[in-house]
């Protein structure tokens, strides 16, 4: 096992498979004691946890909160909706301010991709990305893996494929990332317009056919198409979109096997999966949602001891 | 600089201490329907099994169960790097009366996080403390023993005990008493 001195989670890029590894054997512990009739630690009561928010999120959040708060942390909560950064305040100005009041460990979302390694720099603290941009998301990797791994063993030579919006995505980013590094082979497929003209650096296959790409693959990932960042219009129309991409019981009855389907949420029912198919069998979905508190528990239990 | 190592208990000593652990749950817990044995993570976990084996072998069908306290640690992020094992305590322990296993006591810090550990399983009737070895000078918690395998006085903290299993079945215990 590796022990680095791994001060911040900015990304799963920088990661190693041993680390992600240590973070799964310790997930699958605490998923235990969430089942347990007390459901707490009192491992970080020591430790101040600031979430700051910058932009809006409702799984992430309360994940990282429940997380934060099963480990015994106190932990302040920030939106930037609510706050100074309205006034004109700048991100290490807010976040110096914030750290003045003995804050050790602060969890971020923010609209700029790489403002996490931006605040790592600059400021006293250790950084955990919840989320920057179009960059990377890397506690949804981990728990998007680590959910995978419960439901079929392993990744080693799994097929995974990527569906939707890739362009945009930072969910998809790092789950390549992860999914390489634990041995999954990885395709993306969507529009042309929403995949990324350089992605086969990355080492991805890549499809424009939804029927051929659940053929290949193991697990499909269906991404929401984020109409926030659709600023440009990528497809004609989201009917066409559903048609072409869309997850429905039709195109999972055509396939001679089943596959495991998630969803990161939140989901857009009756565009990217029907309802049909996100309540079904074959979906981990709510899963990944109870994992991902566990998964989140154990990078803030590893981060604490500056070790990993 | 480590001296000769010295044997503690052979393993005939010690698979009679096994046995009389067994023993002593029958005598003391006369209703042992509602006893279980914990063994503590990582290394109170071989001692439990073989004690759990002889009271099977008695007649005595207590509960079992394997419990890891690092969650419930006093030193996390003072140093070292801890990976918790694996718990399996595949009942309440609403009620019960608990007797945490371990191989060797020492500063009674890790029996204190077992303690905090085996209470979120639910609230035991009592959690008594069964150890092979009792280094009982080297306490820094208000812990003690109800039953003792051997006790050792060792006052040095840099002096070790070293528990050997060999095929998970046979124990030895050595003492590696630091020249200082």
């Amino acid at each position: 096992m590796n022990q680095g001195e791994l001060n911040h989670l900015l990304g799963i890029k920088g990661l190693t498979a041993s680390q992600i590894h240590t973070i799964f054997d310790t997930a699958d512990n605490f998923l235990n004691l969430l089942q347990a009739p007390v459901k707490k630690t009192p491992a970080l009561r020591d430790i101040t946890i600031a979430n700051l928010f910058f932009e809006n999120s409702t799984r992430t959040r309360v994940s990282f909160e429940l997380a934060e708060k099963r480990l015994g942390a106190d932990i302040i909560n920030f939106s930037s909706s609510s706050s100074s950064v309205k006034k004109g305040e700048t991100l290490i100005d807010t976040v110096n301010n914030i750290l003045s009041m003995k804050v050790d460990m602060i969890v971020m979302r923010h609209p700029a991709p790489g403002a996490c390694m931006f605040l790592a720099k600059n400021v006293k603290s250790q950084i955990i990305n919840a989320g920057d941009g179009t960059h990377e998301h890397p506690t949804q990797a981990l728990l998007d893996a680590f959910s995978i791994k419960n439901r079929l063993g392993s990744l080693e030579g799994k097929k995974v494929v990527i569906v939707g919006d890739i362009k945009h995505s930072r969910v998809a980013l790092s789950n390549i990332y992860s999914l390489q590094l634990l041995g999954a082979e990885v395709m993306v497929c969507g529009p042309a317009t929403l995949i990324p003209k350089y992605i086969n650096q990355l080492g991805v296959k890549v499809s424009h056919n939804l029927d051929e790409a659940l053929a290949w693959c193991d697990v499909a990932n269906m991404l929401r198409i984020q109409l926030e960042r659709q600023d440009q219009r990528f497809f004609p129309s989201l009917n066409e979109y559903t048609n072409l991409y869309g997850l429905n019981m039709n195109r999972l009855n055509k396939l001679d096997k089943e596959i495991c389907i998630m969803h990161p949420g939140p989901i857009n029912r009756g565009v990217e999966i029907s309802s049909e198919v996100a309540d079904s069998n074959q979906s981990i979905i709510l899963q990944q949602v109870e994992n991902g508190v566990a998964v989140r528990m154990a990078v803030l239990f590893l981060l604490a001891q500056h070790k990993l | 600089m480590i001296n000769e190592p010295k044997i503690l208990l052979n393993s005939t000593k010690a698979n009679l201490i096994i046995r009389r652990f067994a023993l002593q749950i029958i005598e003391n817990h006369k209703d042992y329907q509602n006893t279980a044995v914990i063994g503590l993570q990582p290394r109170g976990v071989l001692l439990a099994k073989s004690i759990h084996n002889e009271l099977l072998k008695l007649g005595a069908n207590v509960l079992y169960g394997e419990v890891d306290h690092t969650f419930f640690r006093d030193d996390i992020g003072r140093g070292g790097f801890h990976i918790p094992k694996p718990s399996n305590v595949n009942f309440s322990t609403e009620n019960k009366n608990i007797i945490i296993v371990d191989d060797v006591l020492f500063t009674g810090r890790s029996v204190r996080a077992a303690i905090d550990a085996i209470m979120s399983f639910g609230r035991p009737n009592c959690v008594e403390l069964m150890v092979l070895v009792d280094r009982r000078f080297q306490r820094e918690l208000p812990i003690k023993p109800d039953y003792t395998g051997v006790t050792i006085d060792s006052r040095n903290t840099n002096d070790f005990v070293k528990v050997e299993w060999e095929n998970n079945n046979d124990v030895q215990v050595w003492l590696l008493e630091d020249k200082k």
